[in-house]
């Protein structure tokens, strides 16, 4: 009797914590803060993205997103830990908070952000959909491409994509669907089809994972537009402005020249819009709930949007990517930051 | 002192100590704390998806789901409904489960036959199988035959060619696929025909054998039936049924029947594991029945088949059946490993990419789990019917 | 005379009888054995030679597996990912130290007259445990903390399944009771949760614990994905122990109880005193049983994107550096897995004959 009392008032005890009340009202800054790090969700593995290497230490131009706002929340780019996410667990892993933000090569979609409660801070980089091709098959171009065995990642815009783009073109194909891109690769390269689709900042890479990387080549063809970029909870403004401010702060960093490696001769510049983005002048920090000099600190730890380009994804990478449309407004590219003033 | 002991028990024991007052107690706690938990629960799940605006509600299942899949055995496109993704995912589920409770079921039966072979070594090569089939995780054996066979296939335009007709190659077997021309009805009709000879042919020679001990061929004259019947048939309606042949087209084969590759990685390492369980679920059976059974049949002069047929099986089959359904059961619910190497079923497509375009977790994993349960309870009961059949009758 | 017409009678004994008697006994018996012993000498042969003969087992880089075998040197150079996935080289003595205790408590288990083996035994289901929650994950007692994303191969899934089969032990036995209680709204609810977990897919529960968990919890509350991977695995795992332990309260003796009750204990004490100990005796075959199959089922948790060894070894065999080390690196898990399973099942079926000889009627 005393056992099944005590069972129960322990049974008891666990629901009532299970169903504590659900006042979760402080903000995403503040929980941050009080947690010391920032929870930063990922992927588990695409190079120039989010990749860890042998020790776990991860490297890519989402990780360094997501460096930059724990630089700019605690003057510290190391303040960020990483769960990485399969395409399928992302939404719910931010809508549930256990992430404080998703920075995983996050398509921008009217669906994602009516219906799925979340918000696009920005775009970190503008993809396409391409296709990756066996050489052996004799195909330029993809309205060749009837008929063709198709490998994709599940859980993605991609897989969308390919249908309207086939139908569009009358043309027909057959999908097949895995899971990871690790997968993908792996059936591509088992030649179960002929053709691998993805964000074409991906085929580079995936092509270089290839035994033969010579027996596979990428088509002219972009299919779709992917913006990728950082979201976030809806809900909570103060931290959505912060996510797209830092990410604003790194591209007019670019913009004015400003880099990791001259930011302390910068502090002393005259030119009013960098003492703005420094925090020498005026209060922006504090407008968003951060330290004045934030932007200092994106861009002392992390640097400005061309170098964490040209760091993880850039021509001098394995993946070897030009700037494109990726480039400023000013070098005829779209990366365009409204001012920080 | 003891007249207060015997005064005190005509009134019965406190409320509090009386075992049925304490039982009813408990069970309404019991309703109470798993109805507090299950309010609490939806309560939250209801609140959170509010807070953080995720759609609820069926609704998506008629929206238009826009992407291909490359198995269908209904009819499927990309303009079709999330909602008929459910019953592509479905049907593949049940395909891949069927062929492989079948295979497994007639290698798991040999192998549990061989393991208790006289002959030595087949005896032992049937334990080896055994024991290292079922000592390796499933996952690991489908990406073995997946990952690891495929790329050892040659390319469509190398493809294996056996007569012309069946190809293999990395994309796929391609067998010729049988269509079937007008007057083929006739074919149709002679086979039931047939089967409904066979049947009648069975009855009547048991009645004979019960009533003049004599025993009539049942099993050849019913195969010669079975056989000659359509064929006569076939001929007389002038052939009417024409192959298409496989061939190759652009990239791949078209035409035929194709087996993918999916399907045949995820069908051979599913049967395979499951007979291997199978094998020694009937060799326990059959050890189950008692020596004085086989020694009785030898002594009534049965031949060893038989005996075999007869009396062992028949007495076996009671102590296979119920643990055979539960790795009848085990084949189903492992066929979800599909998703692994992306074979359309159930839960890659339904639980995959439809849950993901639409977001709908809840939705979508309910009515997975639901389409479980149904499968595993029907599953049960057939297996409880025959099994009811089977079992010991006392007179 | 006539002695000299019969043939002298066949052999019985010795290597041709034996052949005769057991390979050879009539005419398909022959043609099987000749069958059987073609299909294994040819294939014998060649695996023989990709695994030891042909193989590369020497040399630190992908260019020096040159002859025609397996290159086990993949295996070798990526042991440590295998082993310990991203957990930190400098800290791994932890992880380490957690190998030798589990092999310490219960590699004696296998040695019948090992001293003391019981007590190991009880340490490694209580102790160990316990050891593990402080040493694994660091953050306390000055150890520098390990986050659980960092955690891969070998260790977890040694984790998953041994934390899995400890923690489904007591939601077991309380649902068999449960089950085969008098009381019908008890017994409704247990059968009804053991049913439905039994019925569905690990697959599904693992999506709903990665996936739909957190949004059943109240807003704030958290679990990491390793620690909800395991929520689902106890559940689901909890469903199939209770119906092993419900074959073990059906075989005690209905006396029992009613000698139970005949000296008045009340339910709990007849149960923890009488029927359990009896009971969970019976069942240890069972339980490792299901431990073993829990043990090959954690390799899905990869589905989930936990790298378990599994997991491990499919993220780097598509590693360009290495070219065609699929089949190695399968085999290696497979290796791996088949000496556990195997192992752990002779055991058991050593102790279920052990057992066996008490109880039977």
């Amino acid at each position: 009797m005393f056992k099944a009392r005590s069972f129960a008032a322990g049974a008891a005890l666990v629901i009532s914590t299970l169903a504590s009340s659900h006042a979760f009202a402080a903000s995403t800054l503040d929980a941050v803060k009080e947690k010391g790090h920032l929870q930063c969700g990922v992927t588990n593995g695409l190079p120039g993205f989010s990749q860890p290497d042998q020790d776990g230490n991860w490297t890519g131009i989402d990780v360094d997103t997501c460096r930059a706002v724990a630089a700019a929340v605690f003057g510290d780019a190391k303040a960020v830990e990483f769960t990485p996410l399969t395409a399928k667990e992302r939404f719910t892993a931010l809508q549930s908070g256990e992430i404080d933000m998703l920075s995983r090569n996050t398509t921008w979609t009217l669906t994602r952000d009516a219906s799925l409660g979340l918000n696009f801070a920005g775009v970190n980089y503008y993809d396409g959909q391409g296709f990756l091709i066996n050489k052996g098959i004799g195909v330029d171009d993809a309205t060749q491409l009837s008929g063709a065995t198709i490998c994709i990642q599940s859980g993605t815009t991609t897989e969308l994509n390919l249908s309207d783009y086939f139908r569009a073109k009358g043309m027909d194909f057959k999908p097949i669907v895995f899971d990871t891109s690790e997968q993908t690769v792996q059936g591509f390269s088992a030649g179960r089809c002929d053709v691998l689709t993805s964000d074409r900042s991906q085929l580079a890479a995936l092509r270089s994972k290839l035994a033969d990387p010579d027996s596979a080549k990428i088509l002219p063809n972009t299919i779709s537009k992917e913006p990728l970029g950082p979201v976030v909870r809806q809900g909570d403004d103060q931290w959505f402005n912060i996510v797209k401010w830092v990410l604003s702060v790194q591209i007019n960093a670019e913009e004015l020249g400003v880099t990791s490696a001259n930011v302390d001769d910068m502090l002393k510049s005259d030119n009013p819009s960098i003492q703005r983005l420094l925090g020498t002048d005026g209060d922006m920090g504090s407008k968003l709930g951060l330290q004045e000099d934030f932007g200092y600190e994106v861009i002392k730890n992390v640097g400005n949007y061309g170098e964490m380009y040209a760091r993880n994804v850039g021509p001098d990478t394995p993946l070897g990517l030009d700037r494109g449309i990726n480039a400023l407004w000013t070098d005829g590219g779209i990366l365009y930051a409204p001012p920080v003033r | 002192m003891k007249k207060q002991t015997i005064e005190s028990s005509p009134a019965g024991p406190r409320p509090w100590y009386d075992p049925r007052v304490r039982s009813i107690f408990f069970q309404i706690v019991a309703i109470a704390l798993v109805a507090w938990g299950g309010w609490t629960l939806v309560d939250n799940t209801l609140s959170n998806m509010e807070s953080r605006g995720i759609s609820t509600g069926f609704g998506f299942l008629d929206e238009s789901a826009g992407f291909a899949i490359i198995m269908h055995l209904v009819p499927y496109d990309a303009t079709m409904s999330y909602g008929r993704t459910f019953w592509v995912g479905l049907t593949n589920t049940l395909l891949v489960s069927a062929m492989g409770i079948v295979a497994a079921t007639i290698l798991g039966f040999i192998i549990g036959v061989a393991r208790l072979s006289n002959n030595w070594l087949v005896a032992k090569i049937s334990l080896v199988y055994i024991e290292v089939i079922r000592n390796i995780p499933l996952l690991l054996q489908i990406f073995f035959w997946y990952f690891a066979v495929l790329s050892n296939l040659p390319s469509p335009r190398q493809s294996v060619d056996v007569g012309g007709a069946v190809f293999l190659n990395n994309r796929g077997l391609y067998l010729p696929e049988p269509l079937t021309q007008d007057g083929f009805g006739l074919v149709w009709a002679a086979i039931i025909i047939a089967i409904a000879a066979v049947a009648g042919l069975k009855i009547w020679a048991r009645k004979r054998q019960l009533a003049t001990g004599e025993i009539f061929p049942t099993f050849k004259v019913g195969v010669a039936i079975l056989v000659l019947l359509p064929v006569v048939a076939y001929a007389s309606a002038g052939q009417p049924l024409e192959w298409d042949i496989p061939a190759l087209k652009g990239f791949n084969f078209g035409g035929g029947i194709t087996l993918i590759p999916e399907l045949a990685a995820l069908w051979i390492a599913l049967s395979l594991y499951t007979a291997s369980f199978i094998a020694e679920i009937v060799r326990s059976g059959i050890l189950s029945v008692s020596k004085g059974q086989t020694e009785a049949a030898k002594a009534l002069g049965l031949p060893n088949g038989l005996s075999l047929r007869l009396v062992v099986i028949p007495q076996a089959m009671r102590v296979i059946i119920p643990p055979l359904t539960s790795q009848y059961l085990n084949l189903v619910k492992n066929s979800s490993l599909a998703t692994a190497i992306g074979y359309p079923d159930l839960v890659a497509v339904f639980m995959g990419t439809t849950l993901n375009q639409t977001g709908q977790a809840v939705e979508v994993v309910a009515i997975t789990m639901a389409v479980y349960l149904t499968i595993s309870l029907l599953i049960s009961l057939f297996m409880n019917i025959y099994n009811r059949a089977v079992a010991i009758k006392e007179r | 005379m006539a002695e000299s017409t019969m043939k002298p009678p066949r052999k019985t004994l010795g290597p041709i009888a034996w052949m005769r008697q057991h390979l050879f006994s009539t005419w398909y018996n022959s043609l099987l054995t000749l069958l059987v012993g073609y299909l294994i000498v040819t294939s014998v042969g060649p695996l023989l030679n990709w695994v030891f003969l042909d193989a590369n087992f020497k040399g630190s880089e992908p260019g020096d597996c040159t002859g025609a075998g397996a290159c086990w040197l993949f295996v070798s150079q990526r042991l440590n990912f295998f082993i310990y996935g991203f957990y930190p080289d400098e800290l791994q003595w932890r992880v380490d130290v957690m190998f030798l205790l589990l092999a310490v408590a219960f590699v004696p288990q296998f040695i019948e007259r090992f001293p003391g083996r019981k007590w190991l035994g009880l340490f490694g289901i209580t102790g160990l445990p316990i050891i593990g929650y402080f040493l694994v994950p660091g953050g306390l007692l000055g150890l520098e903390p390990v986050e659980t994303t960092k955690w891969g191969g070998l260790m977890l899934t040694l984790i998953l399944a041994y934390i899995g089969i400890l923690a489904s032990l007591p939601i077991g036995i309380l649902l068999a009771l449960g089950r085969r209680s008098d009381m019908p709204i008890i017994r409704g609810l247990c059968v009804v949760f053991i049913e439905v977990w039994r019925a569905v897919p690990l697959i599904t529960v693992l999506f709903m614990a990665s996936v739909m968990l957190p949004l059943f919890l109240p807003e704030g509350m958290n679990f990491e994905k390793l620690l909800r991977a395991l929520i689902g695995i106890t559940l689901w795992q909890s469903a199939y122990m209770a119906e092993v332990i419900r074959g073990g309260l059906q075989a005690i003796p209905r006396g029992q109880y009613e000698a139970a009750s005949a000296l008045g204990l009340g339910y709990w004490k007849k149960m923890g005193l009488i029927i359990l100990p009896q009971a969970l005796k019976l069942v240890i075959p069972g339980i490792v049983n299901t431990f073993i199959s829990l043990f090959k089922d954690t390799t899905l948790v990869l589905i989930i994107g936990l790298f378990d060894v599994l997991g491990t070894v499919q993220s780097t065999v598509t590693d360009p550096a290495w070219q065609n080390v699929a089949v190695e690196g399968y085999v290696f898990v497979a290796f791996c897995f088949w000496i556990f399973c195997f192992g752990i099942s002779r055991y058991s079926q050593n102790l279920e004959r052990k057992l066996d000889t008490g109880h039977k009627t």
